[in-house]
């Protein structure tokens, strides 16, 4: 899809709506204001302060789970915690992307010897990308929204592969 | 219910439906029949674990009577990671990691509090220069810490402005100690016998022109910007009032109990690090609403860049840390060490048994003291001053929980 090369020459654009869909989520990805510890002063605040300023690229946080398409879990996730994380999932329209921020909500981290403590997100949402540090500077947040990005162009020439069979 | 309205009812005079509705002046509408009649009941509202102004997981349960509180419940524990418990099996200079991560907004107070317990019980003599460096990160912490709770508690107002400016000065500081300590978060850099290392070259400059910066310009701003705004001030004056017994009979210590009218500060009263050989004030405020609260955080900023000031001015030469042995085997022993951090008193009780691990650690929040005072103060206002309250009181749940 020649999306990002349009002009205002040539203005006629032949797409599959799921791939117009797709491009347009791609670039207005809003997440869950939803800090859980450390992470989210870096993932969500840093990230929307004017260093990092997620905006440029349509990242933004929604109060609401109703009106985000990301979730960052940024934080450890114990068992108390993990039913409120599936729960707000379960909340978030489709279609929807999880980013595990930082050591805890990817493998548990430094607490991960402690019982109580959930190994990982995973165990209760699916993740599309992990973000490894303690904490993640905002930097590799940026970046893993990227991949993120790219993840959601492959899944659409993935549908319309599959649609042509 | 000492509502008049329903006095009526309760002495069974008339029943429900036979209410005579007051006579209005002519032209006045009149309320639909019975609505002045209507029993209401109260509601139980939940706010969090995930709420965009609860400042982490906290979880308030709140019962309400139309707008007003008449019960608030805090639910904590949605953060409970067992630092206590996991401390018991970590040598004692990793202790520090696992302060950081409790108040992880001050992370080198965190780790001032661990490392000078364990010196205490190690009678470990600190250099000169380590406890300077120890005090200078800590100030310049201490203002990054009070720059996100007042853009935090901007934004329970519904104001962003400040938000920005705030996140702005401090990546300032960030960068700050980035240069010094080589994280911008979880710094690990106070380890029990001093610092981990020297200040990098060229960084006085830089420190010395970011206090000029915020001291003479982005400070005045910021409080130009929020405490002169007189929609915050109406939101902020007289609300959540703590009164100087309450403070006391809560325990609570740092910024909320100054603003009661308590003058008492650890670096002042029990001073540790550098802080006997520097000059500061402690503000303390009047009525102790959330506006005193305000204004105490405020000040504080402005001592702490004049301490930096006279940190970078005054820094001795010498070695940063002491020689200590690369295991810390402390004598068998019971200590308690205590820091001012950005929300009070915190304080690390450490017993030692003489292995390499601690037997006992405790960490003493000053967080959790101010959300239990919580509990007395919320009721009684609308449920709109509810967030202002928690966000006046920066209350942060990675300490509280643990």
């Amino acid at each position: 899809m020649a999306l990002d090369r349009l002009t205002g020459e040539n203005s006629i654009l032949f797409a599959r709506s799921e791939q117009l869909f797709d491009y347009a989520r791609s670039k207005s990805l809003w997440y869950l204001a939803f800090g859980i510890a450390c992470c989210a002063i870096e993932g969500l605040m840093s990230a929307s302060g004017p260093r990092f300023d997620f905006d440029r690229m349509g990242v933004f946080f929604r109060a609401s789970p109703r009106q985000a398409d990301v979730m960052i879990v940024a934080g450890t996730v114990n068992r108390k915690m993990a039913e409120t994380v599936r729960r707000l999932y379960d909340q978030m329209p489709e279609p929807k992307w999880v980013v595990a921020m930082g050591a805890c909500a990817s493998t548990g981290g430094p607490f991960r010897e402690y019982p109580n403590v959930v190994l990982g997100v995973d165990q209760i949402v699916p993740v599309d990308v992990y973000v490894p540090g303690c904490p993640p500077r905002p930097e590799s947040v940026q970046y893993a929204f990227i991949q993120l990005q790219k993840k959601i162009a492959e899944r659409a020439k993935e549908r319309v592969d599959a649609a042509r069979g | 219910m000492s509502d008049p309205r329903y006095e009526v009812y309760e002495a069974g005079l008339i029943g429900e439906g036979m209410h005579e509705p007051p006579v209005l002046p002519a032209g006045l509408r009149r309320s639909p029949s019975g609505v002045d009649g209507l029993r209401t009941e109260h509601l139980v509202v939940n706010m969090g674990p995930q709420h965009p102004s609860t400042h982490g997981v906290l979880r308030m349960l709140v019962e309400v009577d139309g707008e007003e509180v008449v019960n608030a419940e805090a639910s904590i524990g949605y953060l409970h990671r067992g630092i206590e418990k996991l401390a018991e099996h970590r040598r004692y200079d990793a202790l520090g990691t696992l302060m950081d991560r409790g108040d992880y907004v001050s992370g080198i107070m965190g780790e001032l509090a661990a490392a000078l317990a364990v010196e205490q019980l190690l009678e470990v003599e600190v250099p000169r220069k380590a406890h300077w460096l120890r005090s200078l990160t800590s100030e310049l912490n201490r203002i990054a810490s009070h720059l996100v709770w007042y853009g935090t508690f901007g934004l329970d107002t519904g104001a962003m402005g400040q938000f920005l400016y705030a996140m702005r000065d401090r990546e300032a500081i960030l960068d700050i100690l980035e240069a010094i300590s080589g994280q911008r978060m979880m710094f690990n850099y106070v380890r029990p016998g001093g610092v981990v290392r020297d200040l990098p070259p060229g960084i006085d400059a830089k420190i010395r022109a970011f206090v000029d910066g915020f001291e003479n310009v982005y400070l005045p701003e910021h409080d130009a910007l929020l405490g002169g705004n007189e929609i915050f001030q109406s939101r902020v004056k007289g609300i959540g009032v703590i009164t100087r017994e309450q403070a006391l009979a809560f325990g609570l210590t740092g910024p909320n109990l100054r603003a009661s009218g308590v003058r008492y500060d650890v670096r002042a009263n029990r001073p540790y690090a550098a802080y006997p050989e520097l000059e500061f004030e402690v503000p303390v405020g009047e009525t102790g609403d959330a506006w005193d609260r305000y204004l105490v955080r405020m000040e504080e900023m402005r001592q702490a860049a004049r301490l930096i000031r006279q940190l970078i001015d005054g820094m001795p030469e010498g070695p940063h840390a002491a020689k200590v042995p690369k295991v810390l085997r402390p004598p068998a022993g019971e200590v308690y060490a205590a820091v001012e951090s950005s929300r009070g008193e915190t304080g690390v009780h450490l017993v030692s048994d003489g292995s390499e691990h601690p037997y006992r650690f405790h960490y003493r929040a000053p967080s959790l003291f101010a959300l239990q005072a919580l509990e007395e103060i919320v009721p009684g206002h609308l449920i709109a001053d509810v967030v202002m309250i928690i966000g006046s009181t920066d209350v942060m749940m990675g300490e509280i929980d643990r």
